[in-house]
Formats: C-alpha cells, sequence, structure tokens
C-alpha cells in the first residue's frame, strides 16, 4: 500500500531540516592565487616544503590531467565545473605547526568544539579513547593520543608530516593502489592534494583505539582534496573513521579525495566514513561535489578491509569504495548507507576485483531516496580467469518516500572464472501506510515512525559501525530524513 | 468519569462509499463490550475510525472518549490518551527490535502524558515481568517486530504490546482469527489480566469461542453500518445457534 498524499504533503510541511554545521568560522586564513595551474602545483609543494620527488609526481599528474576527458558516464547531472574559478589552497595563518593544543587558535578550537569533535585529550566516554586528527580546509590541525600511539610504533599524522618524517614509506606505496591516471577526479587530487590522514600500523600491532580523522571546508570557493594513505602490515589490525562537514554556502565546492588502503599477509583494515557534507539547499542550489576514489588493496594472504559508510550529504556523490583481492583467501566487504533527500543526486556502490584464490566479499547497499532526488547503485564484481573458488554475495536494496524520487540499480557481474559463486539479490520497496499507522497507533509521531522504519532498514549497516558511532549515525539518519521526507 | 466511550450517530465512508450509517454506542468505565456481525457489516471501519487511521472520513456524528471529542486527535495522540488497537492482521517492521519499538512507543505515550521516561534497565525489567505473566518466552521480544511470526505468535505479540502499554481502552479487531485454542486462552487471559474498574475492552469478533473466554458485559450486533441489536452475552450464543441470517437479510 503506498503512502499517502496526506501523509507526503504533511511530512513536506514540517519544512526543510535545518543544517546545523551550516556555521562559517571567521578566521583569517592564507590563500593561493585563484585558479589552477602549473605554478599553483607549484606554490602547494613548496608550502608544504616536499621534496623534489614529490614536485615531479604532482607535475606529472597535472599534466596528465590537462588531457583527460571529463568522465560523462554516471547517472548524475552538473553544469560544467569551472576549475580555474576555485582556490586550490587555504590555511588557516596561525597553524605553522602548533606544538601543543595551547598553540591552536582559539576561534578553530572553538569550531571543532560546535562540532563535537574532541581535540582535548582526555577519556571519553567508557573509557574509549579516540585519536582524532582533524583537517580544517587544507592543514591537519592537530592530532591527540599521538605520543600513545608512538609508543606502539603506530604512525599517525597528517601526510604532510609523514611526507617529512618518513619519506620512504610514502613514496613506496603513495600512488600504489590508486595510480594518478586512474581517472579524472584522482589525477587532479594527485596533482593539487595538499594533507590528509596517514597510517602506519605496524607487524602484529593491533591499534588500541579507534582512529578518526575529522573533514572540514570552511573557505568559500575552496576545493578539498584530501589524499589519506593507510598501511596495515603483516598481522595487524586497525579500524578508521572518518566524518564530513561543510558550511552552507550558495556556490558548489569540489571535494575530490583519495583513499589508498594496503593491507598485508592477515592483516585487517575496517574503515568508516559518515559522510554529512552540506547537501545543497531544498531547491537544489549550492552543496558539495563529492567526488572520491577509495580503493583497498588486499595484498597479503587472508586480508581482509572492510568500508563501512553512512552517507548523508552532498550535492552530488559520486564514489566507489573498492577492494582488490589479491592475496589468497582475502576477503573485501562493502556496507553502504545512501540517503539522498530534495535534488540531491549520488551514483554510488563498489567494485570487488577478485584475483587470487578463494576470495570473498560481500556487498550489503541499502539507498532511501526522498523529494526529488536521484540514486543510483553502481556495482562491479569482477572475478578474474585464476580466481580460483571466488564467492559473492550482494544484496542491494533501495527504499523510495514519496513519488518524486527515484532508485536505479546498475549491477555489473563479470565472472571467467567456472568456481565461481556470485549471488545478487536486489528488493525495491516504499515505507507502506500500514507500518507507519501501526507505529502511530502505539503512540510515535508520524517523523519518529519514519525515522525507526528507515532505521529498521539500515540496521545491518549501522550495525557494522564503531559502537561509539552507531548512535550518532542513526540519529544522523533521522536528522536527514526530518522534514526532506516528501 | 463512569463513561470510556461514547459513540453518537457515527456516519463514516471509505473510498467516498459509506461504511457506518448511524452508530450509538456507549461503554462505561470497567466494562467488556463485544461487536459481532457479519462480513461487510464495518466491524474493522469501526475500529480504524476510532483510532484515527488515513482514508476513514467521518461525515456525521461524532466520538466522545473520556469526555473529550476523540476525533480531533490525531492518532498517537488518541494513543497517548490510553487507546489501543489490536491488529487484525499485525505488520512487520524489518530490522526493529521489538523491544525497542516498545520502549520508543511506551516513552512517546508517557512523555505525551507529562510522565518520566523509562531508561533501558527499567524498561527491561517491566518487559521482563510482563512477558511472565502471560507466558509468553522472552523471545519474541528480541525478535524485529512480527517478522516471521506465525499468526498465533503476532496475536500474541499484540497482547504483550497491550499488557506493556495498558492502555484504558483496548480495542481488539478479530483477535481470535487464525488461533488455536491455546493461543486463545493466552490471548484471553492477557485481556483479562487488564480488567480493571476504569478499563474496558471492545472486542470485535465473528465467532463466539473467544467470548466463552473473555465474558462480555453486553453483546452488540453490527448489520449494515448501524448497531442492529444489544444484549448481555448470551446473545452471542444465540447467535452461534442462529447464525446472522436474519440480520443480512433486514434492510439497510
Amino acid at each position: 500500500m503506498a503512502i499517502s498524499t496526506e501523509t507526503v504533503q504533511k511530512v513536506q510541511d514540517l519544512g526543510e531540516q535545518t543544517y546545523k554545521y551550516g556555521f562559517v568560522t571567521d578566521i583569517e586564513s592564507e590563500t593561493a592565487p585563484k585558479g589552477l595551474s602549473e605554478d599553483i602545483v607549484r606554490f602547494i609543494s613548496a608550502k608544504k616544503d616536499e621534496p623534489e620527488w614529490l614536485l615531479e609526481w604532482r607535475l606529472k599528474a597535472y599534466r596528465r590531467w590537462l588531457e583527460m576527458p571529463e568522465p560523462q558516464w554516471a547517472k548524475v547531472t552538473f553544469p560544467p565545473i569551472d576549475y580555474q574559478d576555485a582556490y586550490y589552497y587555504s590555511a588557516p595563518k596561525s597553524t605553522d605547526g602548533p606544538k601543543s593544543l595551547d598553540e591552536i587558535d582559539p576561534e578553530l578550537l572553538r569550531t571543532y568544539e560546535k562540532l563535537g569533535i574532541p581535540l582535548k585529550e582526555q577519556e571519553m566516554l567508557a573509557g574509549v579513547e579516540v585519536a582524532v586528527d582533524a583537517v580544517f580546509d587544507s592543514v591537519s590541525v592537530a592530532t591527540t593520543f599521538k605520543g600513545k600511539l608512538e609508543k606502539q610504533g603506530i604512525i599517525f599524522c597528517p601526510i604532510s608530516e609523514a611526507i617529512q618524517s618518513h619519506p620512504d614509506l610514502v613514496r613506496k606505496y603513495l600512488g600504489s593502489v590508486v595510480p594518478p591516471g586512474d581517472n579524472k577526479h584522482s589525477c587532479l587530487n594527485s596533482a593539487v592534494f595538499t594533507d590528509g590522514s596517514f597510517v602506519y600500523i605496524p607487524k602484529g600491532v593491533r591499534c588500541p583505539m579507534e582512529l578518526s580523522t575529522y573533514f572540514r571546508i570552511n573557505a568559500a570557493n575552496t576545493g578539498q582534496f584530501e589524499r589519506t594513505l593507510l598501511i596495515a602490515d603483516a598481522g595487524s589490525y586497525v579500524s578508521y573513521l572518518e566524518g564530513c562537514t561543510a558550511p552552507m554556502r550558495d556556490e558548489n565546492q569540489l571535494h575530490a579525495a583519495v583513499v589508498e588502503l594496503i593491507a598485508l599477509d592477515d592483516a585487517e583494515i575496517k574503515y568508516s566514513t559518515v559522510q554529512n557534507w552540506y547537501p545543497g539547499d531544498k531547491n537544489g542550489k549550492g552543496g558539495i561535489y563529492n567526488f572520491v576514489t577509495k580503493r583497498g588493496a588486499c595484498r597479503g594472504r587472508n586480508s581482509k578491509i572492510s568500508w563501512t559508510q553512512v552517507e548523508t550529504g552532498s550535492a552530488i556523490t559520486w564514489k566507489y569504495p573498492s577492494c582488490i583481492l589479491q592475496g589468497d583467501n582475502s576477503v573485501g566487504e562493502f556496507y553502504s548507507v545512501a540517503i539522498t533527500n530534495n535534488y540531491q543526486q549520488a551514483d554510488t556502490g563498489t567494485k570487488m576485483i577478485h584475483l587470487g584464490k578463494n576470495t570473498r566479499s560481500r556487498i550489503v547497499s541499502k539507498g532511501i531516496s526522498a523529494g526529488h532526488a536521484q540514486q543510483t547503485y553502481r556495482g562491479l564484481v569482477r572475478i578474474s580467469a585464476k580466481a580460483q573458488g571466488a564467492r559473492n554475495h550482494t544484496q542491494c536494496d533501495s527504499l523510495l518516500i514519496g513519488d518524486r524520487c527515484g532508485a536505479h540499480t546498475v549491477p555489473y557481474i563479470e565472472s571467467k572464472n567456472r568456481s565461481a559463486i556470485v549471488e545478487h539479490e536486489a528488493t525495491t520497496s516504499k515505507i507502506s501506510e500500514d507500518q507507519l499507522f501501526y507505529c502511530r497507533q502505539r503512540g510515535l509521531s508520524e517523523e519518529d515512525a519514519v525515522a525507526l522504519v528507515v532505521n529498521g532498514f539500515c540496521r545491518e549497516v549501522l550495525q557494522q559501525l564503531p559502537m561509539e558511532f552507531a548512535v550518532e549515525a542513526q540519529k544522523l539518519v533521522s536528522i536527514s530524513l526530518e522534514g526532506s521526507v516528501g | 468519569m463512569n463513561t470510556v466511550l461514547e459513540i453518537k450517530n457515527l456516519h463514516a465512508r471509505v473510498d467516498g462509499k459509506p461504511i457506518l450509517k448511524g452508530i450509538d454506542l456507549t461503554i462505561p468505565a470497567g466494562e467488556v463490550h463485544a461487536i459481532m456481525g457479519p462480513n461487510g457489516s464495518g466491524k474493522s471501519t469501526l475500529a480504524y475510525v476510532l483510532t484515527g487511521r488515513d482514508g476513514y472520513e467521518v461525515t456525521e456524528g461524532e466520538v466522545l472518549y473520556k469526555g473529550r471529542d476523540l476525533l480531533a486527535l490525531a492518532p498517537e495522540e488518541r494513543a497517548g490518551e490510553g487507546l489501543f488497537l489490536a491488529f487484525q492482521y499485525p505488520v512487520e517492521i524489518p530490522g526493529v527490535p521489538n523491544t525497542t519499538f516498545l520502549k520508543e512507543a511506551l516513552n512517546a505515550q508517557r512523555k505525551y502524558r507529562g510522565e518520566d521516561p523509562l531508561d533501558a534497565m527499567e524498561f527491561v525489567k517491566l518487559m521482563r515481568r510482563k512477558t511472565q505473566e502471560l507466558g509468553v518466552s522472552d523471545d519474541l521480544m528480541k525478535r524485529q517486530i512480527n517478522v516471521g511470526f506465525s499468526g498465533g505468535e503476532k496475536k500474541r505479540n499484540e497482547v504483550l504490546q497491550m499488557a506493556i502499554l495498558e492502555p484504558i481502552l483496548a480495542v481488539l479487531d478479530e483477535t481470535d482469527s487464525g488461533l488455536d485454542i491455546d493461543a486463545l486462552k493466552i490471548v484471553a487471559e492477557g485481556v483479562n489480566a487488564l480488567r480493571a474498574p476504569d478499563r474496558s475492552a471492545l472486542i470485535i469478533t465473528h465467532y463466539q469461542r473467544l467470548l466463552e473466554y473473555i465474558v462480555p458485559d453486553r453483546v452488540h450486533v453490527l448489520a449494515h453500518g448501524r448497531i442492529a441489536r444489544s444484549g448481555g452475552k448470551e446473545l452471542a450464543e444465540e447467535l452461534e445457534r442462529t447464525g446472522y441470517a436474519s440480520f443480512t437479510e433486514a434492510a439497510a
């Protein structure tokens, strides 16, 4: 039974969700001249005091980028991006290497406080410690618990710092999972990335705490091109979480990040993302373009990489966190909740590339579409000829709210090995009037009823998040639908 | 306050079609009333009009609940005021554990009434007590609402919810359909356990069987959208023998 027009109208009338992260921090920034050119690339590299090899790497990427055509194949539409109409470097002035939290601009600290990020080194609830690296525009602001982690040989620092302190490690792995020429946006990122997180977990070490990075784009017209590189050496384990917000602005801002994960023998990486970039107003004006390349290489035997994402923001989301299952017995997982509302668009999914023997992959995608939004799940499961005994299970569910939104599924299955077992299940549904009335008759308001049903729909994915963030993610799911369900 | 429910000349239609054509019914506090009738007489329609379901339009008449205009309240407000419907076909809500749902519902109602919410611990205690009293397994609460439940389990779940929410007026919409004797007894025990001088129940049923376990104070026959006859519990026994034929033949 479909939702009644009265319900749809009622919910619309609840008004647009107030994006509570839409504030701007009034702070002095140092900005490169507008536009993109070789000079800007050199400017960025010089600002970061980078070694020659890295500057060359950037320039090569930039020159390649100039020749690459814009990709047109995704089911998202947007006006052509004017790459010259943006700043590629903006850093809050006071951060020329803070030695302690006392040195950081208090205005900055207030921003992070407002966003609820624990920059101070205190015990968190239930004694769980979370190490946080905060990136404000282009610069990593502070990394908590660094000392504690160092004792175990764990490196968790901004990538700009890692380039100085551990150049060999960076050079060995940078671009090895996502080479600059992979696609237009990763190419741009390779040329102008300014910061991001670097993580290295030594052999046999189980990282004792959640590692977390928080990204915020503040300055107008600035793109965010962070680059994250995470290496889990043999037998190690790490759970990493990234969160993102941006202020409300009229113009669109580009976020073209690259994340590379490497898991060696018997290592496991759990990578979670809670994305709440400004999605544009209810008429579709403004909002972040979230064009991200994320890829994990399960290089070692018995290695495992698990991606969990809760995507509720951005005007346009275009990303496919993927796993390359090279090592024998390696495992790749992708759990996703994507919510699109008003005029948001998303073309998202994953790629599982089975190369080694007895590899397994699991995909659980929950898409919720409301308002006039369009959402596409695009998945690739590729089994190479030598990938003996490969297994894949894909569960792809869409939930439509109202009758003006769309949900699409584009699964690609390419199997070149007879022993492979690939299973794909898909469902499409609407929140039924019966379910809503059942909840209301028990005392829940319509809004709470929708949130309850949607959270139930997403449960399997939300359960994958580190416990501390699962509760926040549930709240975020409810908030994203507040007044935006229609 | 002696009257829990007072329905006066209620007319209602569904999809433009008139179903209730002038219902008059009074349920005093502490009484259990039964509504019986042939298919299509409007029994479920009455239940949905009382609980405020979309698509059920009242065209004439009024309903007073505890002396207040019931029809002016939203469904969740009616619930907060102590109105409960045990559904004929309880719906599934995947991914939502029974416990979570009930705790949220109970606390929503408590908030409406200006009472403090129960925390997780307190709620679990309440839940355990009720499941024990009802002789229902704890297991039912951990499962997702009605997902994979048999017909009997769904009805038992409705009664369990009722036991936890403790309504002032419980409306049971053909709760006995599809139940075996044992399940029927559990349902009856649940309803009887709630009987109190300030609580009432309206039992909508086809068959007399349930009424042997939940003995009603009054029985009404609903036919062609009106209450054709009212009586004591003997009326139910009479209907069992004679059927509804005399009522369906009567002109609307």
